[in-house]
């Protein structure tokens, strides 16, 4: 009879947030992939419920310190939904910006400082800095744009502060937005290069036949707004997200997993599944330089997502240099609200994929409901069932080599774990 | 609160050993290190990052100079994970509300933690957690304190370059309406009546808020000797509501014990308003 083996990373490194991997093997066979979450609960829903509804956006912001625009649009939609009200068009081209500026943060970390060091054999972006210098450099001037551009829309990088249900506290002056232009010139360029550097990578051949899913907008490349759609077909409003997927508690992980409602399987969300469903909304650009490059959907490679990553972020540079170009200050900077009870949901496409929210609220304008849904809890079953897929084909007598290649996967991914746990840590294994 | 509570500076080895631990948070102060774009590389050359899960798969066993320290105690086994931090570390720095006041997770301390369980998880029996959110000064000793939800990136650099050149790291503790004044920015409340946090409130975000036409709402926890009664009581006698201060002073440093006192104030005087 074959030898069980396991395969332990006690810690996943480079990833936001904490989580573990544990395989278990009979002989060659994979027997059972977790990836652990064991990141303590955090319990965000239950404290919103009582808060008022303009609390929430600050509230939500503080479940992630890398993608807090993500919860806050979320979370502003939604209410304006559940309050029966829209915002008008500056604001909404605002929210583009402030988004683009969140994708470029996210991104170029994730590209230099996360995933990058896998391509050259480096522990660390800092490693990475004697490999490649300029790269990297380059790379820390485009993430320093995208904070500069939430300090100036947002008050600050983490945790930005002028978001409000309705608009804005205050719409910028024409003088703070003047000077990020020349800046922004340069980074497309910049990212452009940056573009041509990812695509050069040595990429592992692994493709699967992933089930993708993104908002779709029919004007724009999707950020606030759209219909939730997937490769296989599935086109629904995201008032009907809770009847096409549901979250499942699993007693290996603080974060809930997500599946299809309909049969139970995993599915794929992020920058690969937008690209991968909204290729001809990218940019003029970023379209350009996908074509230079050799980049064309379907694009089944997890591996291949930083190339996707990168596509955006050429994308969020050219579309934020026309919204600051051409802005003009406006008042009143947000709607008036006018309490009533009401239920709102939301979706919009945080750095990691598609994120969802909804609210209840009261005629006192308090939550007394809410539930969000991560993307990182979205893509958590995918990234165990890619590992399942790939695991016969790194499998080696060097289980320290097998245990770097696995998190090299689910690296790709970009996975959130302190966003994924609503809010929890993941070591509750309940072992006899 | 306090700050520095060791009266001298413990000896650094020639290279500075650092380490960068998360509790329950967010992860936004340790990104904050990563987010200094411009001294990212001068500081990755001046101190050996010897573990920093989230920027490096490069991880070395203790004992580190100096561990920066984010989040908040909420289970027994991080309880029992902080004390090797800190038997691991000459120089224990919390950055961030969670660390240093329990963070907004510290609001389960005032609710029924069964309760918040079930709001959240369908099978609570899997999720093993303490029903507080404590602050690491409550396990451990700490040698200093970075306020802020999120900290400031460039208060993080003073302490490094501070405990690099072997000094005491100095971050102000005034409150962030000494900022406003010194900005120029127009005050709020007594402008727009909208309440506000910054006379109670330890300066280092740089009294953005009001600068975004809104009023403070304490994200650096409170500052040094806060007279929280006299501004909660002259917000109530200008029109602001109790019910709308108490959960102003309940977010990201509700636990820390002077807004814990005054918000506990308020909603004695006024029960059934609290959220």
């Amino acid at each position: 009879m074959s030898k069980t083996r396991t395969i332990k990373v006690e810690a996943l490194s480079r990833v936001e947030g904490e989580g573990g991997l544990h395989v278990r093997l009979q002989g060659d066979a994979v027997e059972e992939v977790r990836l652990s979450i064991y990141e303590p609960p955090r319990f965000f829903e239950a404290f919103l419920k009582g808060r008022t509804l303009a609390e929430v956006p600050d509230i939500v912001a503080r479940i992630c310190g890398i993608c807090p625009v993500a919860y806050q649009m979320s979370s502003v939609h939604a209410l304006e939904r559940a309050l029966g009200v829209a915002v008008g068009p500056e604001v909404r081209r605002l929210r583009r910006l402030l988004y683009c500026g969140e994708w470029i943060e996210s991104h170029t970390l994730h590209i230099h400082l996360l995933q990058a060091p896998d391509f050259f054999g480096c522990e660390s972006g800092l490693e990475l800095v004697a490999r490649c210098r300029d790269e990297f450099q380059r790379g820390l001037r485009l993430k320093k744009h995208g904070n500069e551009l939430l300090e100036m829309l947002g008050g600050r990088a983490i945790h930005p502060v002028n978001v409000a249900v309705g608009g804005f506290y205050r719409a910028p002056r024409r003088d703070e937005v003047e000077p990020l232009i020349p800046a922004f010139e340069w980074g497309l360029e910049a990212a452009v290069d940056m573009t041509r550097w990812v695509a050069g990578f040595d990429f592992p051949d692994f493709e699967r036949p992933y089930e993708m899913v993104s908002l779709s907008h029919p004007d724009e490349y999707p950020m606030n707004e759209g219909r939730i759609v997937s490769t296989s077909g599935l086109s629904i409003d995201v008032t009907e997200y809770e009847r096409t997927f549901e979250e499942r508690q699993v007693a290996h992980s603080t974060a809930l997993h997500s599946v299809r409602k309909d049969d139970g399987t995993c599915y794929h969300v992020g920058p690969l599944a937008r690209v991968n469903l909204n290729f001809d909304r990218l940019s003029p650009r970023a379209r350009r330089v996908a074509a230079e490059i050799g980049f064309s959907v379907p694009c089944r490679n997890p591996f291949r997502a930083i190339i996707a990553r990168a596509l955006e972020i050429v994308h969020a540079y050219e579309e934020a240099l026309d919204i600051l170009s051409s802005y003009q200050p406006f008042k009143p900077s947000r709607i008036e609200l006018n309490h009533k009870a009401g239920e709102g949901c939301a979706a919009t496409e945080a750095p990691r994929g598609l994120i969802y929210h909804r609210y209840k609220v009261d005629a006192d304008g308090k939550v007394t409901f809410a539930k969000i849904v991560p993307p990182t809890s979205q893509n958590q079953g995918q990234i165990e069932d890619d590992l399942r897929a790939w695991l016969p084909d790194i499998l080696s007598e060097n289980e320290g080599q097998t245990a770097l290649d696995c998190e090299r996967l689910i690296r790709c991914y970009d996975p959130c774990i302190s966003c994924s746990t609503h809010f929890l840590k993941l070591t509750v294994e309940r072992g006899a | 609160m306090s700050a520095l509570t060791q009266q001298t500076l413990p000896a650094i080895s020639p290279r500075l050993r650092l380490a960068v631990f998360k509790f329950a948070s967010c992860d936004g102060c340790q990104l904050s290190l990563l987010d200094c774009e411009d001294e990212l590389v001068s500081i990755a050359a001046a101190v050996d990052i010897v573990y920093f899960i989230e920027a490096t798969s490069h991880v070395e066993l203790g004992p580190y100079d100096v561990a920066l320290v984010e989040g908040s105690i909420t289970t027994a086994h991080d309880a029992r994970r902080i004390e090797e931090v800190r038997r691991q570390s000459k120089f224990l720095v919390t950055i961030g509300a969670c660390a240093t006041s329990g963070g907004i997770q510290a609001l389960k301390n005032w609710a029924n933690h069964e309760d918040f369980l079930r709001a959240v998880y369908a099978r609570p029996d899997y999720i093993a957690t303490l029903a507080t959110s404590t602050a690491i000064a409550d396990h451990v000793r700490v040698d200093f304190e970075l306020r802020g939800c999120p900290i400031n990136r460039h208060q993080l650099v003073e302490v490094l370059k501070s405990l690099l050149a072997g000094r005491r790291p100095r971050t102000p503790t005034h409150s962030v309406c000494l900022d406003c004044k010194r900005r120029g920015t127009v005050c709020v409340t007594v402008a727009q009546g909208i309440p506000c946090l910054g006379p109670i409130t330890q300066s280092g975000c740089g009294a953005i808020c009001p600068s975004y036409d809104r009023g403070c709402y304490g994200c650096f926890g409170p500052a040094a000797q806060p007279n929280c009664d006299s501004l909660a009581d002259y917000l109530v006698s200008t029109g602001t509501a109790k019910g709308t201060l108490v959960p102003l002073l309940r977010n990201y440093n509700a636990a820390a014990p002077a807004f814990r006192a005054e918000s506990d104030r308020l909603s004695t005087a006024m029960p059934g308003d609290v959220p």
